[in-house]
């Protein structure tokens, strides 16, 4: 029973999804996400945080196979849903042969329909993820026609009813157009779709960030209330760290398609490692103004640099103020730093 | 009851409050079961279908469009059960070929007609709007010559709807190579002069059907009339494919497609329910359009002597025809003219307010 409990219910690993681009005659890859690996358990909610532009939603799509993976392996409740086939040792160093080509072993690359049923997405903006010429009823009842979840016209109104009353719609929505909503509204309704097939997994991608701060506070606390209820673990991408904080378990930072830190959240907030973490958190606003005088922020130099022309090494290293040789050399991989906190940096 | 000792705060004077002091508790009570059911009004659920109808139903112009269609279309179906003669004779009195009919003004009779009126009694159905230089009746003409008209419009708006609908979305939603052959195939066809190649299909698609349609229920169409829609079917759907491609381009990269992909939809499902309805405005008004404007085409044809075949007439055959005698005879001309003017606003007017109706974004 405790082997189960402490399972996975998601697991990434190696993950690389790399975009081409054409610049002039050839093609470059921008590599929107590199080399990522994470684990989320069930009823877990792990936070991903990161600057515009770092990858954070390519990650959120790919896990869901919205877009095809370049490389690494997906595996959601014991099932392989995708596998390159690239080989690591126990050290984590990619098997090559003589040649220096990986030794592929065996490819998977599941048909996901299935899967559709037990992961789920809540998009960023509310106003263009509900189709403009549906009224709620088909948007909720989509994903029940696609599975076939419903046996009869009533039953399925029915569960379209209780979707609404479990996200805070009225059943008199039920057959307006989305537009006719507030964002706070939309995003219940986006949130309704994703849960019509009861999933045990939502990636919410910036599902709070769209909306103004006091209906932000409404939806996250619905998201809390959801997982108590239903049980289901959330993947919350994010910018605004406070939020994460408050809703998420454990919380990752990126940075340029690359996991920089992974840890508790309360460990993060209170023994942040990485410098990248600790410039962001610097970046928090505080609501007091005594305490905000006092603290310093980090403010970090320079400009993010193009992931088509990432630095050698840690991708960080170009605002970094500990840069050393070593971070120009080689990417630091993430380290086990005790109390499941694990770093990607040479220098801490 | 401790509610009715309760002392509430004095009103202030300048407060819009509601003076609680002069109600206690037997003024509120609890609503009953019923009356909360009441409070939760829902309307019956409305496909987008029935919700697009209910405002067409308040456009008056839309509404005053479809009028005076259904009316033309009614005229044309009915009107030959009761006139008694016929489109391509010469009127007959009485078994014998009535010679002076020719050229007569509206709601005239010939001088035969006349005499046998006077010795039998009997009263010949009128010539309405008279009769034509080969004493044919004009009213029956201009009948039939709707008929075909309004047939080739609308045959011909349906296929350059069902093939440029079906290229143009596959094209635009599979992109990449499909899409990039697809549309050099569009481009072609595009860069060919429509008029010559038009007049190239219909002679020799006339000398090839001309001996295979002996005999069959198409022989009553004629050879020129199947090759006029060979011709649509063949060069008009590229407008209506790029107008779609366009369209699918920019919708299928929106946030709902990629839920759509999310929930496990299927390519045709996306593309039925959640592409091809968000285009429709498009869809609409392009295909309303392509009626009058195949209407012109027809006509045009006919002008050229590639279009219908005498006696069979078009309401653009019998605008030409009336050419000649335009300055003694002006009604000939100006009734299909008007006819033709009266179909093509009412297909534009029809067209804009299904847009207005049907697009719940100008809602």
């Amino acid at each position: 029973m405790s082997e189960k409990e402490t399972k996975n219910l998601l697991e990434v690993s190696h993950l690389k999804q790399y975009f081409p681009v054409s610049q002039g005659l050839h093609k470059v890859p921008l590599k929107a996400v590199d080399d990522i690996s994470f684990a989320i358990r069930p009823g877990e909610t792990l936070g991903l945080v990161g600057e515009s532009g770092c990858g954070k939603t390519t990650v959120g799509r790919t896990l869901l196979r919205l877009y095809e993976p370049t490389a690494g392996k997906i595996t959601f409740d014991g099932e392989v849903l995708f596998d390159s086939g690239e080989q690591y040792d126990e050290n984590d160093k990619l098997i090559v042969d003589a040649t220096g080509r990986p030794i592929y072993g065996k490819k998977v690359n599941k048909d996901m329909l299935p899967y559709r049923k037990e992961m789920q997405m809540v998009f960023q903006d509310p106003y263009s993820s509900l189709n403009p010429r549906m009224t709620v009823e088909d948007i909720i009842g989509e994903p029940l026609d696609v599975h076939k979840l419903y046996s009869s016209k009533a039953e399925r109104r029915d569960k379209i009813l209780s979707l609404m009353e479990l996200v805070g719609l009225n059943a008199e929505h039920a057959m307006r157009y989305a537009h006719e909503f507030s964002g706070g509204q939309r995003q219940r309704i986006g949130i309704a779709r994703a849960l019509a097939v009861d999933p045990k997994f939502i990636v919410c991608d910036e599902a709070v960030s769209a909306l103004d701060v006091s209906i932000q506070a409404q939806v996250v606390n619905m998201f809390e209330e959801l997982q108590e209820k239903l049980g289901v673990a959330y993947l919350f991408i994010a910018h605004d760290l406070l939020v994460v904080h408050h809703i998420s378990d454990r919380i990752a930072v990126m940075y340029l398609g690359r996991m920089m830190e992974i840890a508790d959240a309360d460990e993060l907030n209170n023994n942040p490692m990485h410098p990248y973490t600790l410039s962001l958190l610097s970046a928090v606003p505080i609501p007091d103004p005594e305490t905000a005088r006092k603290s310093s922020r980090i403010v970090l130099e320079g400009d993010v640099p193009s992931p088509l022309h990432m630095p050698s090494g840690c991708p960080f290293r170009t605002r970094c103020k500990y840069a050393t040789e070593q971070c120009a050399m080689e990417m630091p991989q993430l380290k086990d730093r005790g109390n499941g906190h694990f770093v990607a940096c040479h220098n801490k | 009851m401790s509610n009715e000792n309760l002392e509430l705060k004095k009103r202030q004077i300048l407060s819009s409050q509601v003076d609680l002091s002069k109600f206690n508790s037997k003024n509120f009570e609890k609503a009953t079961d019923e009356e909360k059911a009441q409070q939760e009004v829902m309307g019956e659920s409305t496909t987008f279908f029935k919700d697009g109808m209910r405002r067409l139903k308040k456009n008056p112009l839309a509404m005053g469009s479809i009028v005076v269609l259904a009316l033309i279309i009614a005229i044309i179906i009915i009107a030959p059960i009761f006139v008694p003669y016929s489109y391509s004779d010469m009127i007959t009195v009485n078994g014998v070929r009535d010679k002076s009919a020719s050229n007569l003004g509206m709601f005239e009779y010939s001088n035969a007609e006349m005499k046998y009126m006077e010795s039998t009694g009997e009263s010949l159905f009128p010539h309405i709007f008279g009769t034509d230089s080969l004493g044919r009746d004009y009213f029956i003409r201009v009948i039939y010559g709707t008929r075909v008209s309004l047939s080739v419009g609308i045959v011909a708006a349906i296929m350059v709807l069902i093939i440029g609908l079906i290229y143009g979305s596959v094209s635009g939603y599979f992109g990449g190579k499909v899409d990039m052959i697809m549309m050099r195939i569009v481009d072609i066809i595009y860069s060919l002069p429509d008029m010559l190649i038009i007049i190239l299909l219909s002679v020799v698609l006339k000398e090839v059907l001309a001996s295979k349609i002996k005999g069959t229920a198409l022989a009553a169409l004629g050879p020129n009339m199947i090759s006029m829609f060979f011709v649509f079917g063949l060069l008009y759907w590229v407008t209506m494919a790029r107008l779609i491609r366009g369209q699918i381009l920019t919708i299928k990269n929106s946030e709902y497609v990629l839920a759509a992909r999310c929930i496990g939809t299927k390519d045709g499902r996306i593309l039925r329910r959640h592409i091809l309805p968000n285009c429709l405005s498009v869809i609409i008004i392009t295909t309303a359009l392509q009626v009058p404007s195949a209407i012109f085409t027809e006509s045009y044809l006919s002008f050229l002597g590639l279009g219908v075949s005498a006696p069979l007439t078009s309401l653009g055959s019998l605008a030409n025809d009336a050419r000649g005698a335009m300055q003694s005879y002006p009604s000939r001309l100006v009734i299909p003219a008007v006819i033709i003017c009266l179909i093509v606003l009412a297909l534009n007017l029809l067209g804009d307010g299904l847009r207005d109706a049907f697009d719940s974004k100008l809602n």
